[in-house]
C-alpha cells in the first residue's frame, strides 16, 4: 500500500485551443497522506478546477496533460489503459464531484432510477431483480443517512428537492464504491449560510463514517476551507504559492500572496472585534496564455524583489517538509 | 427597534412602512406565496444599512419594490418625505440607481464600457457637450479609485469582476443619486478585489453622503460595511438594530441560528473539530 492516497509530480495541463496554450496548471507537486482533507484555495483562474480535473483522470478536451506524473494509491492514473482506470481507480480509489454537479441529476427521473442508471452504467449489469435493486437502495439510503439525507428522497424528484439536498444526493451517488479519495469542486458556493454549514458537516460525517478516507475541497472561500480541512494548498496562477497546515496558513502566512488573501476577507466575528480595513489585491491575475516571468505574482507583489522578476522561486521547506512557500523572501530564513 | 427619528442633517432618505408582497399564481386554484410580509425600516444620508437572510427570504422582493420593478401589495415606501411612485420615472431613477449581483451582464459585451458610462447621462438633466462629458466620465473614475486609461476604451471581458462593479457603483455616482440599491453586489467576483467594492461603498457614504442598503447574505460583509442590519427570514424582519447589537447579541432565535452557521477565518465549528 502506497503511504499517499494521491501523490502530485511536477504536474503540467495546458489548454490548447484557437486562443492558444493556456497554462492553466504549470508545474505542481504535493501529497495528500491518508486521512488527511486537503483543501485547494485561490483566486478565479488560478487553476484549481483545472488541477482537480486532472487528478479526476478525466479532463475535458482542451485541458491536455502535457507532464508530470499522478499517483492515485500508488497507481499512475495516466499510465493504465483508460478501462482499467474506469473499473479500478474510478469509484473505487478515487470519486470526483464537478462543480455544480447537481445539476447532473436526471430531471424526468426519481432518485432511484437514477441510481440504477448510475450502477448499470459503472457495473454494466442491468439491474432486474427486486432483490438486487433493494440492496443498491439500501446501500445508497445508508449513505444518504450520513450525509442527513431521508430515505424518502429515494422517491422523489430533483425538482422536489432544493440545491443543497440534490447537492448531497449527488456526493451519496458518487461515494457508493466508497473511494478512498474524493475530490470536490466548490460544493458550497451555490448555497447559502445554513446549507453550506450542512454540507461541511456531511462531508465530515461521510468521512468519520469511514465511507471516505481522504478528501481534497476545492474551494474559493477559505472561511469554509478553514472549517475543514487539515491542510491547504494555495493556488495562484498555475503554481503553488503556499502548502501547509490549514491553521498555519491562516494564522502565519508564509507567502505573500496568502496574507494578502486573507487580509481580503471580511470574517464575521461573533465578538465584534473590530475588522483591520480590508485591502484587495491590486492588478488582476496574468494571462495564462503568456505567464509573467520569474515568480508569477511578482506584478501584484509588494515586496517584489529583481530576482522575482527574472527566477522562479523554488518551494522553501519549513521544517520536515510539513509546510513550504515559492517565495524569494524566504531565503534567508531557509538559509540557502 | 425605532431609530428613524429625524436629527439634524442626518434626515431619511427612504423609508419603507409595512410593506408586503404577496405573489399570486394560478386563474381558479390561486396560490399565494409571500415574498415580503410587513417590513418596515428608513435608511438615513449617509447610512449603509444590510438586509440579511438565507436564498428566498425575500431580501431581493424588497429591494425591487424600492426600484419600482415591482408594485407592493400594501404598504408604503417614501423617497424624501415623498411617495416613490409620485415622482415621474426619470426622475426617480436619477435619485435611486442599483447594482446587482451580476457585473457580467450588466455590460452590453458589444461595446466599449465608455458606452455604458456615457448613456448614463442621458438620464441627467440638460444635455452636455461631449468634451465634458469625458472630463465628468474621467474624474468619476478617478475619485473611485479606477484609473481612466485602464478602464475606459476596454471591453467588459478585459476588466475584472471587481472592477466592473466598480465601475457601476461609479455610474450612479454620474446619474448623482443619493441611494444606491446593492443587491449582492459582491457574490460573483473574487474575495481578493471584493475589498475595493466594499471600501468604496465606504468612502462614497462618508464623502458624499451616499445612502445604501447593501443586500447580502454574506455576515461578514454586512458587519464590515454597515452600521445598521435587518435579518430577513421568509418574508418577515425578525430582527433590526446597530451591528453591534444584532450579530453580537442576537436575540431572535433565528439570527443566532443563522450567526451560528457563519463560517469564521479564525475559528473552527465545534462540530468540525
Amino acid at each position: 500500500m502506497a503511504t499517499h492516497i494521491l501523490e502530485v509530480q511536477d504536474l503540467r495541463g495546458y489548454y490548447r485551443g484557437t486562443f492558444g496554450v493556456v497554462h492553466a496548471v504549470d508545474g505542481v507537486s504535493f501529497t495528500v497522506d491518508r486521512g488527511v482533507v486537503m483543501g485547494i484555495a485561490g483566486e478565479s483562474g488560478g487553476g484549481k478546477s483545472t488541477l482537480a480535473q486532472l487528478v479526476s483522470g478525466s479532463p475535458p478536451p482542451l485541458l491536455h496533460l502535457e507532464g508530470g506524473t499522478i499517483l492515485v494509491d500508488g497507481i499512475d492514473i495516466y499510465s493504465i489503459n483508460p478501462e482499467e482506470l474506469r473499473t479500478e481507480v474510478k469509484c473505487k480509489r478515487m470519486s470526483y464531484v464537478p462543480q455544480s454537479s447537481m445539476e447532473s441529476l436526471n430531471p424526468v427521473k426519481r432518485i432511484r432510477d437514477f441510481i440504477f442508471d448510475v450502477v448499470r452504467q459503472r457495473t454494466g449489469k442491468r439491474i432486474a431483480s427486486s432483490e438486487e435493486k433493494a440492496e443498491v437502495l439500501d446501500m445508497a439510503a445508508n449513505h444518504m443517512k450520513t450525509l442527513g439525507l431521508d430515505r424518502p428522497v429515494l422517491d422523489r424528484y430533483p425538482h422536489e428537492l432544493s440545491g443543497g439536498m440534490k447537492q448531497r444526493v449527488v456526493i451519496a451517488v458518487s461515494t457508493l464504491w466508497n473511494p478512498k479519495l474524493l475530490i470536490i469542486d466548490e460544493p458550497t458556493s451555490a448555497l447559502d449560510v445554513t446549507s453550506q454549514k450542512r454540507m461541511i458537516e456531511a462531508l465530515l460525517n461521510l468521512k468519520r463514517a469511514g465511507t471516505i478516507e481522504s478528501m481534497l475541497y476545492i474551494s474559493h472561500d477559505l472561511t469554509s476551507l478553514r472549517q475543514l480541512c487539515g491542510e491547504c494548498i494555495i493556488m495562484y496562477a498555475g503554481k503553488i504559492a503556499e502548502i501547509g497546515d490549514m491553521e498555519e496558513t491562516i494564522d502565519s502566512p508564509r507567502h505573500p500572496y496568502s496574507r494578502l488573501l486573507t487580509a481580503a476577507i471580511a470574517s464575521y466575528d461573533s465578538k465584534g472585534r473590530k475588522m483591520g480595513e480590508l485591502k484587495s489585491i491590486a492588478g488582476s491575475p496574468p494571462d495564462l496564455r503568456d505567464p509573467p516571468a520569474g515568480c508569477r505574482f511578482h506584478p501584484r507583489c509588494p515586496y517584489v524583489m529583481d530576482i522575482c522578476r527574472t527566477k522562479e522561486p523554488p518551494m522553501f521547506w519549513a521544517g520536515e517538509r510539513k509546510g513550504g512557500a515559492s517565495c524569494w523572501l524566504l531565503t534567508s530564513q531557509a538559509g540557502q | 427597534m425605532d431609530d428613524t427619528s429625524e436629527t439634524g442633517n442626518n434626515g431619511i432618505v427612504l423609508k419603507c412602512e409595512g410593506l408586503t408582497k404577496l405573489y399570486t399564481s394560478g386563474l381558479i386554484r390561486t396560490k399565494t406565496v409571500t415574498g415580503a410580509k410587513d417590513v418596515s425600516f428608513g435608511i438615513k444620508r449617509g447610512e449603509i444599512v444590510s438586509l440579511a437572510g438565507e436564498s428566498g427570504s425575500g431580501k431581493s422582493t424588497v429591494a425591487r419594490m424600492i426600484l419600482r420593478l415591482i408594485k407592493p401589495t400594501s404598504g408604503s415606501i417614501t423617497l424624501n418625505g415623498r411617495s416613490i411612485y409620485s415622482y415621474d420615472i426619470r426622475e426617480y431613477y436619477r435619485q435611486v440607481q442599483a447594482v446587482f449581483q451580476d457585473p457580467y451582464s450588466a455590460f452590453n459585451p458589444f461595446y466599449t464600457v465608455d458606452h455604458v458610462m456615457e448613456r448614463a447621462f442621458g438620464l441627467r438633466e440638460g444635455s452636455i457637450d461631449p468634451d465634458e462629458k469625458d472630463k465628468i466620465i474621467q474624474s468619476t473614475l478617478e475619485s473611485i479609485g479606477l484609473n481612466p486609461s485602464e478602464v475606459l476604451g476596454r471591453y467588459p471581458h478585459e476588466l475584472s469582476g471587481g472592477q466592473m462593479q466598480r465601475m457601476l457603483i461609479g455610474r450612479s455616482l454620474l446619474i448623482g443619486s443619493q441611494l444606491l440599491i446593492a443587491d449582492e453586489p459582491t457574490s460573483m467576483i473574487d474575495a481578493s478585489t471584493r475589498a475595493g467594492v466594499l471600501n468604496l461603498l465606504l468612502s462614497l457614504k462618508k464623502d458624499k453622503g451616499l445612502s445604501v442598503l447593501f443586500i447580502t447574505h454574506d455576515i461578514g460583509q454586512a458587519q464590515y460595511v454597515s452600521e445598521r442590519v435587518l435579518v430577513m427570514k421568509q418574508g418577515e424582519v425578525v430582527e433590526q438594530g446597530p451591528v453591534d447589537e444584532v450579530f453580537i447579541r442576537p436575540k431572535h432565535p433565528y439570527t443566532k441560528e443563522l450567526l451560528a452557521a457563519v463560517p469564521t477565518l479564525y475559528e473552527r465549528w465545534d462540530t468540525c473539530r
